[in-house]
């Protein structure tokens, strides 16, 4: 038996970094440093302790769809042991919304073989979280999303999701689409080994017309939703910070009353 | 006038407040009429007339609580197809964006998730949303299909606004993807008593600065003398003090309150994109640079061992 595991991962600016939009409302990515978002290292980790706990033979490949310096995210993946990569990258794949990239993921999810996705609960830049819910229903494969544990078996995957209301244990016949949240399990740091290892794994590119999708279906002129006005918020004016001197909670208290909390 | 589909969170008929608030939101931009969905769904009829929805579209089947989200989207689905709505609102919950964004791509329509507000448009329904951290506001609209929005909890003050609320079964199919993930167990998350953290007016945090999960108390202590929601940082939250359901900021739950407290917390850019919307923020924390303090209200300088427990009594005394 063997298990194909493909790893959605995203390229994002740094959190810490100064985030911004560009001219044509887009996210702005030459001002800021990328690097392979957060909450999707919990799924290359998941993905990897898949692969180790399996007694069939894995192959784990990461997927992303970016602009070039994207192959970072994916070079940081293989490091943490991932087997190969697929970069998606077109340059009519600029300002493509969450209904495009689920497009794009699906063909080339497809086109690599899948017997199990798995990606992170969200993006640590748009923070949608909708992206797993739309491959699979593109994919026509059941989701089981947001999972704090995660386990693969005989053709089964099973796992928690923890709700607001509840606590769910969820089962579903492979093929499917996994989300993983940052319960799942630290994410390994790559090791020295590692790193060497990643300069000689393969990373494939494919562009638009390798997926059989037209220009006009991604990118600004495809996308389903339009931002017509982005704006800086304004800084907060600078509120009122005393020193406790044996004082500070009546003060405080104060303050609440003042504001009709109290 | 043109109708907008409002999908219902409810437990077992128990209508929660965000869908309230959506119904508020919606009357914005037309009529609403609300789908229910599961146990309880027609129960959900009398609160949702009584806050503007013209007509309550209900379904009960075992399927929805028996597997996971794809039951509800043939069901929200079957809703759209018998309305023709003009948009289609949904609370901004991780199931409900689910449900949402699988529903915008049957339909061939754009979504928007994670609105804080919503106005009605000359192109349709625009909707603002607040991006990097709450570093910026951005006001988007769908320029395909039907308008499919998610709205956060805390967007709107929730209106009465009576009206007639007919309840209509809905004839659902449900599709071969139904089924695909069983529910195989429930365990409901036991009450604390306390408002839901997403929804409550006030929440009172825990950071780092708490030093023991025996500590939370204090910070509990607080949030009862409020009726707020208790909070907690991801590093209270990883050094397993609190629950990861309490956890506020870029990996856990994005809250708006009306007041957040913040006690013993840096203000890491993580945690300020999980509360820097909050209408009033008041900080406690011994550290003068942290942070936290360039986005308060009133900020106190000082030990939170000090300062919260006198917090708590004065407000005691004071409610009297």
């Amino acid at each position: 038996m063997s298990l194909r595991i493909v790893v959605t991962v995203k390229y994002v600016p740094d959190a810490t970094g100064d985030r911004h939009f560009a001219d044509d409302l887009t996210v702005d990515r030459d001002d800021v440093d990328g690097l392979l978002s957060e909450l999707d290292e919990y799924a290359v980790e998941q993905a990897l302790q898949i692969s180790e706990n399996s007694d069939d033979d894995v192959e784990v490949t990461v997927l992303t769809v970016g602009p070039e310096d994207a192959k970072d995210a994916l070079r940081k993946a293989l490091s943490m042991g991932a087997d190969k990569a697929i970069h998606v990258e077109d340059d009519d794949l600029h300002g493509t919304d969450a209904i495009g990239t689920s497009l794009v993921l699906a063909k080339a999810i497809e086109k690599a073989g899948f017997d199990l996705v798995v990606s992170g609960m969200a993006s640590t830049d748009g923070t949608g979280g909708i992206v797993p819910a739309l491959v699979a229903e593109r994919l026509g494969v059941p989701q089981v999303t947001l999972l704090s544990q995660v386990s693969v078996g005989d053709g089964v995957v099973k796992g928690r999701r923890d709700g607001d209301a509840a606590s769910e244990q969820l089962e579903a016949s492979l093929p499917a689409v996994v989300s993983v949240t940052d319960q799942s399990g630290e994410a390994r740091y790559p090791s020295f080994k590692g790193i060497m290892a990643a300069k000689k794994k393969p990373v494939e590119s494919w562009d638009l017309s390798d997926l059989d999708i037209e220009a006009e279906e991604v990118g600004l002129e495809g996308a389903f939703t339009k931002v017509e006005v982005a704006n800086e918020r304004p800084a907060r004016t600078a509120g009122t910070i005393v020193k406790d001197e044996g004082e500070g909670g009546k003060q405080l208290a104060e303050f609440l009353a003042s504001q009709k909390f109290i | 006038m043109a109708e907008v589909l409002v999908y219902v969170d409810h437990v077992d008929g128990a209508v929660r407040k965000p869908t309230l608030e959506l119904l508020t939101l919606a009357r914005r931009i037309g009529e609403p009429v609300a789908v229910a969905l599961g146990n309880g769904a027609a129960d959900t009829a009398a609160a949702l007339a009584e806050h503007g929805a013209v007509k309550v579209l209900t379904h009960d089947a075992s399927e929805y609580a028996e597997y996971l989200v794809v039951p509800k989207v043939d069901a929200l689905q079957a809703a759209y197809d018998a309305v023709s709505p003009a948009a289609v609102l949904v609370p901004s919950s991780a199931e409900g964006k689910e449900i949402a964004a699988r529903l915008a791509l049957r339909i061939g329509s754009g979504i928007i998730t994670d609105a804080v507000d919503l106005e009605a448009g000359d192109e349709g329904p625009v909707a603002t949303q607040s991006v990097f951290a709450a570093s910026f506001t951005t006001k988007s609209r769908v320029i395909k299909g039907t308008p499919v929005i998610t709205v956060k909890p805390n967007s709107a003050a929730v209106e009465a606004a009576p009206a007639a609320g007919a309840v209509e079964t809905l004839a659902v199919t449900f599709s071969d993807q139904a089924t695909g993930t069983k529910v195989t167990a429930r365990t409901p998350r036991e009450s604390t008593g306390r408002p839901e953290l997403t929804e409550a007016a006030i929440v009172v945090s825990g950071g780092r600065g708490v030093n023991g999960a025996e500590n939370f108390s204090i910070i509990e202590a607080l949030a009862d003398s409020l009726g707020a929601a208790v909070g907690a940082s991801r590093a209270a939250v990883d050094a397993g003090w609190y629950p990861h359901t309490n956890q506020v900021g870029q990996t856990g739950k994005s809250v708006s309150p009306q007041l957040y407290i913040a006690n013993g917390i840096s203000g890491a850019i993580q945690h300020r994109a999980g509360m820097q919307t909050s209408k009033t923020i008041v900080a406690v924390n011994k550290d003068a640079e942290a942070p936290i303090f360039e986005l308060v209200d009133y900020g106190v300088v000082g030990d939170l061992f000090d300062v919260v427990p006198q917090l708590t009594e004065e407000i005691k005394a004071r409610k009297g």
